[in-house]
């Protein structure tokens, strides 16, 4: 089992940069431990801003840095940075188009036990209502690296959340099949579809690999650029199998659920259902036992798609 | 020369409030304060123009108080940005760049602002950028006082203050009233000077801020200090050049009627005239010397 988180990879990809380009800027608010950052501030103290407790002001600065020259990284709890500072998202960085790339961490229920005040259930749906920035849930932590090298080349605003654990490998160093903003095709499958993203993924390929067992053939799509989606990729699936399951560590408003079923909707080809975290506060535990509990595990889905796909 | 300036200042009023006129929108009362500090920033100040206005080297300027956007649009017009008849025609039209704040689809607007509370932080990412780039220019942001409840004005304070940020300029527009009544009433912060100094900054209070002259030299003393940030808190008066709007709460964001517009550019041109008499008589009785 890999041992490294997405937010290390992350941590990984700015230090090799920051070596020869002096413009990488990382900032945090008192989160470079969580951010896994430590080593970065560490080694480039001079293109290191510390914040403090203060998500306002770190977009804020984050935004005035991009205005200033600089490629800027702002890592902060997801929980905090999609809501506290949202404003400023919506007005220092994606209105006035500035080159910040904010990094949500321990997203979604990563901070299981600590409860809904540290639950980031709806940074989705609240990032993505804003226009002019992208948001991102990568799976793994190399197609967590290939995304920031990707993310590096553009002067475009970003949101990135990741998780806090180390995730199961879904693809292999070195040979990550990535475009971006488009989908990863990880199976192919004609009976039903299944489109996650972040940590579902790894159990969206289980549940593939079960029902293959029992005759029943599910494709599963990496869904982590949320906006802008792959709605090719989208119709494509619904084309082929008539059923799509969505599955993700959101609140069912306004995710990746709900961005699927807007596309399908349009064309009336397949029927969308949603796996996500209820809309109520996210019982407490930590992640697999919230995931187990609201069967967002690969058995979960799987009966899901047995219970709904026509044989 | 200070003259010049004070001239310069009741005509970018006049254009100001036929901007406003034009549109039929806008916030008066702070444009007519916060005229002062904005041309004696661009005029006698800042290192920006046209022609440098996308060079690192530039000072920048964060209208932090963004509703007060027609100052903004009067001053840049006359630094040669854009034509003031453009303005004219197009202020608050359908699809216009010419919005009720400022946006940096125009030339010489760094950044989008409206929502109070967020210039000081932009602000300093600008200062810290500069310094690690090893540029010495000047970033200012312009805020109004009753901005000064939104908290993030204090978080960026505080990182100023520790980050001992000697380019940083921030200036306060302390016309004393705010859209409900008094700042004092609806919040008050009579105690400003020593709230910023208790947060590492040097203070420059300005009691005559709509002196351009007194503003002038407040900024070049805070090109002086060294290992923290300067405020002006520019003491100035809401609706500043036209008696029928000084210091009244109503006028705020009152469009005016058109005997009320006659009756300011009236009293802007009789103030602007008594500043050439006096200059004349100055002149005259250095000459007779």
């Amino acid at each position: 089992m890999n041992k490294i988180p997405n937010r290390a990879a992350i941590c990984e990809v700015l230090m090799e940069q920051a070596a020869n380009d002096r413009d990488i800027v990382v900032l945090c608010s008192d989160s470079r431990g969580s951010a896994s950052l430590a080593p970065f501030a560490e080694r480039y103290p001079e293109q290191f801003v510390e914040v403090g407790i203060a998500e306002q002001n770190l977009v804020g600065i984050a935004a005035g840095l991009a205005k200033g020259g600089k490629k800027v990284f702002a890592a902060s709890p997801a929980c905090f940075l999609s809501t506290r500072s949202y404003e400023q998202v919506k007005v220092d960085v994606a209105y006035s188009a500035t080159n910040v790339t904010l990094i949500g961490i321990s997203g979604g229920v990563s901070y299981g036990a600590l409860g809904m005040s540290h639950h980031s259930a709806q940074d989705i749906a609240a990032i993505s209502a804003i226009p002019n920035i992208r948001v991102y849930l990568p799976s793994d932590r190399h197609q967590t690296r290939c995304l920031i090298e990707s993310l590096l080349k553009d002067s475009l605003p970003a949101y990135i959340r990741v998780g806090r654990n180390p995730v199961e490998d879904i693809y292999e160093e070195g040979s990550v099949p990535f475009v971006l903003n488009q989908a990863t095709v990880l199976a192919e499958g004609k009976d039903a579809a299944i489109l996650a993203c972040g940590e579902m993924v790894a159990p969206a390929l289980g549940a593939s690999r079960l029902l293959a067992k029992e005759g029943i053939s599910a494709a599963v799509l990496d869904m982590y650029s949320i906006k802008p989606i792959d709605k090719e990729a989208v119709l494509r699936a619904a084309g082929t199998c008539g059923l799509l399951v969505t599955v993700e560590e959101h609140s069912p408003y306004g995710g990746l659920g709900a961005a699927v079923s807007q596309i399908v909707a349009e064309r009336g080809t397949a029927r969308v259902i949603q796996l996500s975290l209820p809309d109520a506060p996210v019982i407490t535990g930590n992640s697999q036992e919230v995931f187990d509990y609201y069967g967002l595990n690969k058995a979960g889905i799987a009966a899901k798609i047995r219970e709904n796909v026509k044989r | 020369m200070a003259e010049n300036y004070k001239v310069l200042a009741y005509e970018l009023r006049k254009q100001t409030v036929a901007i406003i006129m034009s549109g039929k929108g806008g916030h008066i009362g702070g444009d007519m304060s916060v005229m002062d500090i904005l041309m004696t920033l661009y005029f006698r100040q800042m290192n920006l123009s046209p022609e440098n206005q996308d060079s690192p080297d530039r000072d920048y300027l964060i209208m932090s108080k963004g509703h007060c956007v027609e100052a903004l649009y009067a001053v840049l017009a006359e630094k040669g940005f854009f034509p003031l008849e453009q303005v004219k025609e197009e202020y608050l039209r359908f699809g216009s760049p010419f919005i009720g704040h400022p946006n940096n689809k125009l030339p010489g607007i760094e950044m989008n602002s409206g929502s109070l509370g967020h210039g000081l932080p932009v602000g300093i990412g600008i200062a810290l950028a500069n310094r690690m780039d090893h540029r010495k220019n000047r970033v200012y942001v312009v805020m109004g006082d009753g901005e000064l409840a939104e908290g993030s004005v204090w978080e960026g304070a505080m990182a100023a203050g520790m980050y001992q940020l000697d380019e940083l300029c921030a200036v306060i527009d302390r016309n004393g009233l705010q859209i409900s009544g008094s700042t004092e009433e609806v919040m008050a912060h009579e105690d400003l000077k020593r709230r910023f100094e208790s947060f590492g900054w040097h203070v420059e209070e300005v009691w005559q801020g709509n002196d351009s002259d007194a503003l002038n030299q407040a900024f070049d003393r805070a090109k002086q200090v060294k290992g923290k940030p300067t405020v002006v808190i520019a003491h100035t008066v809401k609706g500043f050049g036209s008696s029928i709007m000084e210091n009244q709460v109503a006028w705020h964001h009152h469009v005016p009627e058109e005997e009320e517009y006659r009756q300011i550019i009236h009293d802007l041109e009789e103030r602007k005239q008594a500043v050439l008499t006096n200059s004349q008589v100055r002149e005259e009785a250095a000459g007779h010397e």
